[in-house]
C-alpha cells in the first residue's frame, strides 16, 4: 500500500512539470511579448525595456522558464502587471472564495446525486427510475452558465429572495452572507449530481445484477451485510469520480463565478485574460492544475485503500 | 504410425529432413514492479527448447497449466519475437538473410486456438473469415470465397447454411471447424493446434479430432497438437514431448513414453490422469502442490523441489536430454529424458502393463 | 472465461439443422435497436429540426439576424411580428437563434471531428504500436489530462485570442487527450484479440489488420464519445464564446447572445434566457442520442 502510493507520488512529478511547461509555453502563444502589449505605443524604448528587464521577458526562453519555476516552487509568483500587487496574495483568497463554493457545491451535488442514483437502481425501470434518470441526464446536459441565469431570475429578478451576485459586504453578519452562498452553490452542484446519479445507478444496477445479490430483493438492501457489499464495491468508482469532479469545480468554475460576480480564481483569471496579466494567469492555472493531479492522486490512493485489487 | 509421404512439391529436403527444427529458443518475460515500475524479475516462459517436427507426424506437446506450450507455439508462428534461439523451417532459417522470411514461413505454417469464439472476428461471415488471408495475399475475391465454400464443406460443415452466418450463431463445435477451415485457407503444411479441443463437448471433441484426422491424411498435413489432456495426446500423437516450467522434460515416442515414462515428473503426470483401464492403474505419487513460481525457478533441474527421489546434484546443474540412463534402446525415433538420477528414471510403480 | 462465452454461445445456438436463417450485419441490427428506442428516436428528430431551422433558417424567418432597431428594443415574448421578443438593440430573437445555431453547431461539432480524427489516429497508433511510442503519446496525454477542460480551453482561447478559430483550436486540444485514452484502450484490447492474432499469423500486414479488424472495433466506442463530447463541445464552445473570448460581435451565437442579454435580465427576464434554453436541448439530444447509441452498440444487451 505504502509503495502504491509512493509510486503515484512520483508519477505525479513528471506529470506536475509537464504541466508546468504547457502553463509556461501557453504564454507564448501569443504572438508578441507580453511588455509590448501592455506598454502604451507611445512608451519610449529605454521604459520598455527596463520593464521587460524587470519582469525578466528579455532573457532567453529556458532561463525564464526555470527562473519561473523555480520561484514558483517557492510560492513566489512576482508582481501582477496590472496593479504590481504580489499574486500570491491575490491567488490565495480567489482560491479561499473558490473553494468554499467547491465544498459546498460538491457537498450538495454529491448528496443528491448519491440519492438520485440509489432510487433509479432500486426503483429500475419504473417510474422513480424514469424521473431520477432524467433529472441526471438533464443535470449533465446543463450549462450551468445558463442555470445561474435561470436561477437568477427565478429567485433575484421575479422575487425577491436571494442576492443576484457578489458575496456581501464583511459588515453584514454571517447569515446574511450565507445567503450569497445560495445560488452559486445550488448551480454548481447540478452537475456533480447528474454524473454521480447516473454513475451511481449503473454501478448499482451491475452489482445487484451479480448472480450472487441478485438473490435479493430490494427490501434486502437496507440489510446491512447487502448494503456494506454494494458500497463496497460501488465506492471505488464513484469515488474516483467524485475526485474528478470535485476538481473540475475547482478549475472550471470561471463561469458561473462571472455570473455571479463571485471573486474566486475564475474570476481572477478571467480578469488576467483580458488584462493580459501574465503572472497572474500563469499562476492561477499552474495552481489549479496543481491541485487537479494532487486531488487525482489523492483519489487514486483512496481507491486502493478500499479495493486491493486496484493495486499494481 | 506415421502418415505415408507423397511428395509436396514445395518440399525441399526430402522426407528424412525435419519439417520444422527448434534450436535453444527462449522467452523471458519481464516483470515490472516496485516503487520506480522497473523489471524487478522476469518469468522464463520457454527456457532453452529444442526440439524438431517431422514431416507428417503429430507432435504432442503436454505439461501442467502455465509450463510455456502456448508461448512456445506463438514463438514458432513469431506473434512475438524470441529472446534467442532459432527456427528452421523445411531446411530454411526463418528470419534470416540466407532462409525464408515470416511471412514465407506463415504461408506454410498456420494456428488453431483455444477459444473458438474469440479467434473469429464477430464482424465477419464464416466464408469472410475464411477467405480472409487469402485475400491479403492476392486471391481474387470470387475465387476465395469459392475457396471458401470448399473448405467448409472439407470440415464438415454445409457452405449453404453456414457461409453467410456470424460466430455468435455457431456452436463451439461448429466454430472450432471453421477456424480449421481458415488455418487451411492458405494451404499450409504445418499446423499449431494449440488446446484446439479443450474448450469442447467430450462428444464434440470426439468429432473434430476423427476431423483433424481426416485432413491431415487428405492434405499431407504435419501437426504440432498442444494439450493438457494426456488421453487425447495418445490418440492424436506419434511423438510426445513432456514439458515442465518453460523446459523439455521428456521426449519420445507415444508409446514409449506412454508405456514406459523415465521422468519423475512425467511418471507423475499420468498418475494424475483419469484413466478407466485398470491395467493403466498406478502406484505412483500424484502430483502435489503448485508448480514452483516460474519467476523464481529453482536451480538446476527445476523439477527436483517435487521429486521425491532430488538429491544434491538435481539442485547443482540442469540435466541435459538424453537416452535413459538403463540402457535399453528402441527403434525409430530416440526417447530422450532430461534426469540425473538412474534410480529416479527406474523407478517402476506400476506404470507397466500387467 | 470460456465457460461464458460458450455459455451464451450455446444459449443463441441455432437448432442443428436449422434453415439458413439470413444473418444481419452487425450494424444493422444496431440500426434496428435503434428504430426500437423512441427515446433515441424523438431526439434524433429533434435534432433534425434543429439542424433545419438553422441551416435552413431563410426559409423560417425573414427577418435580418443583423439588423435591429432602436424602437424595437427588448421586445417580450409574444411581440406581434417578434413572437420570441427582440435582443437589447432591437433584433428578431427567434432570427437570431436559427442563425446563431450555425455556429453554436459549427463551433461544437468542428473541435469534436478534429479531436476524431487526431485522437483517434493517435490513439490507435499508440495502442497498437505499444512500446515506447505507447509511452510517449499517453504520457504526454496526462499531461493535458491534468488540466480541467474548461479551465484548458480557456487558458488556451485567452492566450490565443478571442475568435471563433480560436475557440474551435482550443476546444480541439482539450478533446483529443480523452479520444486518445478512449480510442487507446479500445485498439490494446482489440490488439491481443484471438482474432487479430490469428490474422497476424496469417501474414497480413499491420495496416490491412487495422484496417479490417481494429476499426471496426474501435469506431463504434469513439463514435458513441464523440456523440457524447458534442453534447460537451456545445455547453463550452457557448460558454467561451459567454466569456467572451469566442465568437465576436455582432455575429449570432447562442453563448454570446447569452452574454449580451444578461444585461437585460431586469426588463426582460424570460428573452434573456431563451438561448440558454437552444443550448441545452441541443447538448442534452446529443447526450441522450450518445446513450441510446451505447445501448444498441452493446452486444451484451441483445437476446
Ligand atoms: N505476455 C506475457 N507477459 C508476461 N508473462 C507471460 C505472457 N504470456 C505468458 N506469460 C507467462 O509465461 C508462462 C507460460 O505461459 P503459457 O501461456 O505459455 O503457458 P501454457 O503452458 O500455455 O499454459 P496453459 O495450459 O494454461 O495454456 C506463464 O507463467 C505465464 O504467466
Ligand atoms: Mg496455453
Amino acid at each position: 500500500m505504502l509503495v502504491f502510493a509512493l509510486r503515484r507520488l512520483l508519477q505525479a512529478i513528471p506529470i506536475l512539470l509537464g504541466v508546468s511547461l504547457v502553463v509556461f509555453g501557453l504564454v507564448h502563444l501569443a504572438p508578441g511579448n507580453p511588455i509590448d502589449m501592455l506598454m502604451p505605443p507611445e512608451a519610449s524604448p529605454e521604459i520598455v525595456a527596463q520593464m521587460k528587464a524587470a519582469y525578466g521577458f528579455d532573457k532567453p526562453l529556458y532561463v525564464q522558464y526555470l527562473l519561473w519555476l523555480m520561484r514558483a516552487l517557492h510560492g513566489d509568483f512576482g508582481l501582477s502587471v496590472f496593479n504590481a500587487t504580489p499574486v500570491w496574495g491575490q491567488l490565495v483568497t480567489a482560491l479561499e472564495n473558490t473553494f468554499i463554493l467547491a465544498i459546498l457545491g460538491a457537498a450538495l451535488g454529491f448528496a443528491l446525486g448519491i440519492v438520485t442514483g440509489l432510487i433509479a437502481a432500486l426503483y429500475h425501470g419504473r417510474w422513480p427510475d424514469k424521473l431520477a434518470s432524467a433529472i441526471a441526464t438533464a443535470g449533465v446536459s446543463l450549462p450551468h452558465y445558463w442555470c445561474a441565469i435561470v436561477l437568477v431570475l427565478a429567485c433575484a429578478v421575479l422575487h425577491d429572495w436571494l442576492p443576484a451576485q457578489g458575496m456581501g459586504d464583511d459588515s453584514l453578519p454571517i447569515w446574511q452572507r450565507l445567503d450569497f452562498l445560495v445560488l452559486p452553490v445550488v448551480t454548481l452542484s447540478l452537475i456533480p449530481m447528474g454524473v454521480i446519479g447516473r454513475l451511481v445507478r449503473a454501478t448499482v444496477l451491475d452489482i445487484l445484477g451479480q448472480d450472487f445479490v441478485g438473490a435479493l430483493s430490494a427490501k434486502g438492501l437496507t440489510r446491512w451485510p447487502v448494503l456494506r457489499h454494494i458500497i463496497k464495491n460501488a465506492a471505488p468508482p464513484v469515488l474516483a469520480l467524485m475526485g474528478l469532479q470535485f476538481g473540475y469545480l475547482l478549475g472550471g468554475s470561471i463561469l458561473v463565478e462571472t455570473v455571479f460576480n463571485w471573486p474566486g480564481s475564475g474570476n481572477l483569471l478571467n480578469l488576467a485574460i483580458f488584462r493580459r496579466d501574465i503572472p497572474v494567469l500563469q499562476a492561477t492555472i499552474l495552481v489549479l492544475a496543481t491541485f487537479f493531479v494532487l486531488l487525482n492522486l489523492l483519489v487514486d490512493i483512496a481507491q486502493a485503500a478500499i479495493d486491493p485489487r486496484i493495486r499494481r | 504410425m506415421s502418415a505415408a509421404i507423397t511428395l509436396d512439391p514445395r518440399d525441399r529436403g526430402g522426407p528424412a529432413q525435419p519439417l520444422l527444427s527448434v534450436d535453444g529458443l527462449k522467452k523471458y518475460f519481464p516483470v515490472r514492479g516496485g516503487l520506480l515500475n522497473r523489471q524487478v524479475a522476469t518469468v522464463q516462459a520457454v527456457d532453452d527448447v529444442s526440439f524438431s517436427v517431422r514431416k507428417g507426424e503429430t507432435l504432442g506437446i503436454v505439461g501442467e497449466s502455465g509450463c510455456g506450450k502456448s508461448t512456445t507455439a506463438r514463438l514458432l508462428m513469431r506473434l512475438m519475437d524470441p529472446d534467442a534461439g532459432s527456427i528452421v523451417f523445411d531446411g530454411d532459417p526463418v528470419g534470416e538473410r540466407a532462409g525464408i522470411t515470416v511471412n514465407e514461413m506463415r504461408r506454410q505454417m498456420q494456428m488453431v486456438f483455444q477459444d473458438s469464439y474469440t479467434s473469429l472476428n464477430p464482424r465477419m461471415t464464416m466464408a469472410e473469415s475464411i477467405a480472409y488471408a487469402p485475400r491479403m495475399h492476392g486471391t481474387p475475391r470470387k475465387e476465395a470465397f469459392d475457396r471458401a465454400d470448399t473448405l467448409l464443406a472439407q470440415v464438415g460443415l454445409n457452405p449453404r447454411q453456414y457461409a453467410r452466418r456470424y460466430p455468435h450463431e455457431l456452436s463451439g463445435g461448429q466454430r472450432q471447424r471453421v477456424n480449421i477451415a481458415r488455418a487451411l485457407a492458405l494451404e499450409p503444411r504445418l499446423v499449431i493446434l494449440d488446446e484446439a479441443v479443450a474448450a469442447l463437448d467430450k462428444s464434440v471433441e470426439a468429432q473434430v479430432l476423427n476431423l483433424l484426422g481426416d485432413l491431415k491424411s487428405r492434405f499431407n498435413l504435419t501437426y504440432l497438437f498442444i494439450s493438457h489432456d494426456l488421453n487425447v495426446v495418445e490418440y492424436m500423437s506419434d511423438r510426445v514431448m513432456v514439458m515442465y516450467l518453460g523446459r523439455v522434460v521428456e521426449t519420445g515416442p507415444v508409446e514409449q513414453i506412454y508405456r514406459r515414462p523415465r521422468h519423475p515428473y512425467t511418471r507423475a503426470l499420468f498418475a494424475s490422469k483419469p484413466t478407466l483401464d485398470p491395467d493403466r492403474r498406478t502406484t505412483e505419487m500424484p502430483l502435489t502442490g503448485d508448480p514452483p513460481n516460474p519467476i523464481n525457478p529453482p536451480s538446476g533441474c527445476r523439477f527436483r523441489t517435487r521429486c521425491a527421489f532430488a538429491k544434491d546434484v538435481c539442485a547443482q546443474s540442469a540435466p541435459p536430454l538424453a537416452a535413459p540412463l538403463d540402457g535399453e534402446v528402441a527403434d525409430g525415433p530416440p526417447h530422450l529424458v532430461a534426469c540425473h538420477l538412474p534410480e529416479a528414471q527406474a523407478a517402476m510403480g506400476a506404470n507397466t502393463h500387467a | 472465461m470460456s465457460d461464458a462465452t460458450i455459455d451464451t454461445a450455446q444459449r443463441v445456438l441455432p437448432a442443428a439443422d436449422a434453415p439458413a436463417a439470413p444473418a444481419p450485419g452487425y450494424w444493422k441490427s444496431v440500426g434496428q435497436r435503434l428504430l426500437r428506442d423512441p427515446v433515441t428516436i424523438i431526439v434524433t428528430l429533434m435534432l433534425i429540426g434543429i439542424l433545419f431551422i438553422t441551416l435552413g433558417a431563410p426559409l423560417v424567418t425573414n427577418a435580418d439576424p443583423y439588423a435591429g432597431s432602436v424602437l424595437a428594443r427588448l421586445k417580450p415574448i409574444g411581440t406581434p411580428g417578434h413572437w420570441l421578443g427582440t435582443d437589447e438593440t432591437g433584433r428578431d430573437l427567434w432570427t437570431r437563434l436559427c442563425y446563431g445555431g450555425r455556429l453554436s453547431l459549427l463551433a461544437a461539432i468542428l473541435p469534436v471531428t478534429i479531436s476524431l480524427v487526431v485522437g483517434g489516429f493517435l490513439g490507435i497508433l499508440a495502442g497498437y504500436s505499444g512500446g515506447w511510442v505507447n509511452t510517449i503519446i499517453m504520457r504526454t496525454m496526462d499531461v493535458f489530462y491534468a488540466f480541467p477542460s474548461i479551465l484548458l480551453a480557456v487558458a488556451i482561447c485567452g492566450m490565443l485570442g478571442n475568435g471563433l478559430t480560436n475557440s474551435i483550436l482550443a476546444l480541439g486540444v482539450v478533446f483529443i487527450p480523452p479520444m486518445v485514452r478512449v480510442a487507446e484502450t479500445v485498439t490494446t484490447q482489440s490488439r491481443s484479440l484471438d482474432f487479430v492474432e490469428a490474422a497476424r499469423a496469417s501474414g497480413t500486414t499491420t495496416l490491412q489488420i487495422i484496417r479490417h479488424h481494429v476499426l471496426a472495433n474501435v469506431l463504434g466506442p469513439i463514435l458513441v464519445y464523440a456523440t457524447s463530447l458534442i453534447s460537451v463541445s456545445i455547453i463550452l464552445s457557448a460558454g467561451l464564446s459567454f466569456l467572451g473570448l469566442g465568437v465576436t460581435p455582432p455575429e449570432p451565437e447562442w453563448g454570446l447572445m447569452l452574454n449580451s442579454l444578461r444585461q437585460a435580465i431586469y426588463v426582460q427576464p424570460y428573452v434573456a434566457a431563451l438561448p440558454g434554453v437552444m443550448i441545452f436541448v441541443t447538448s442534452m439530444c446529443f447526450n441522450l442520442m450518445s446513450d441510446g447509441l451505447r445501448s444498441a452498440m452493446d452486444v451484451r444487451l441483445n437476446k
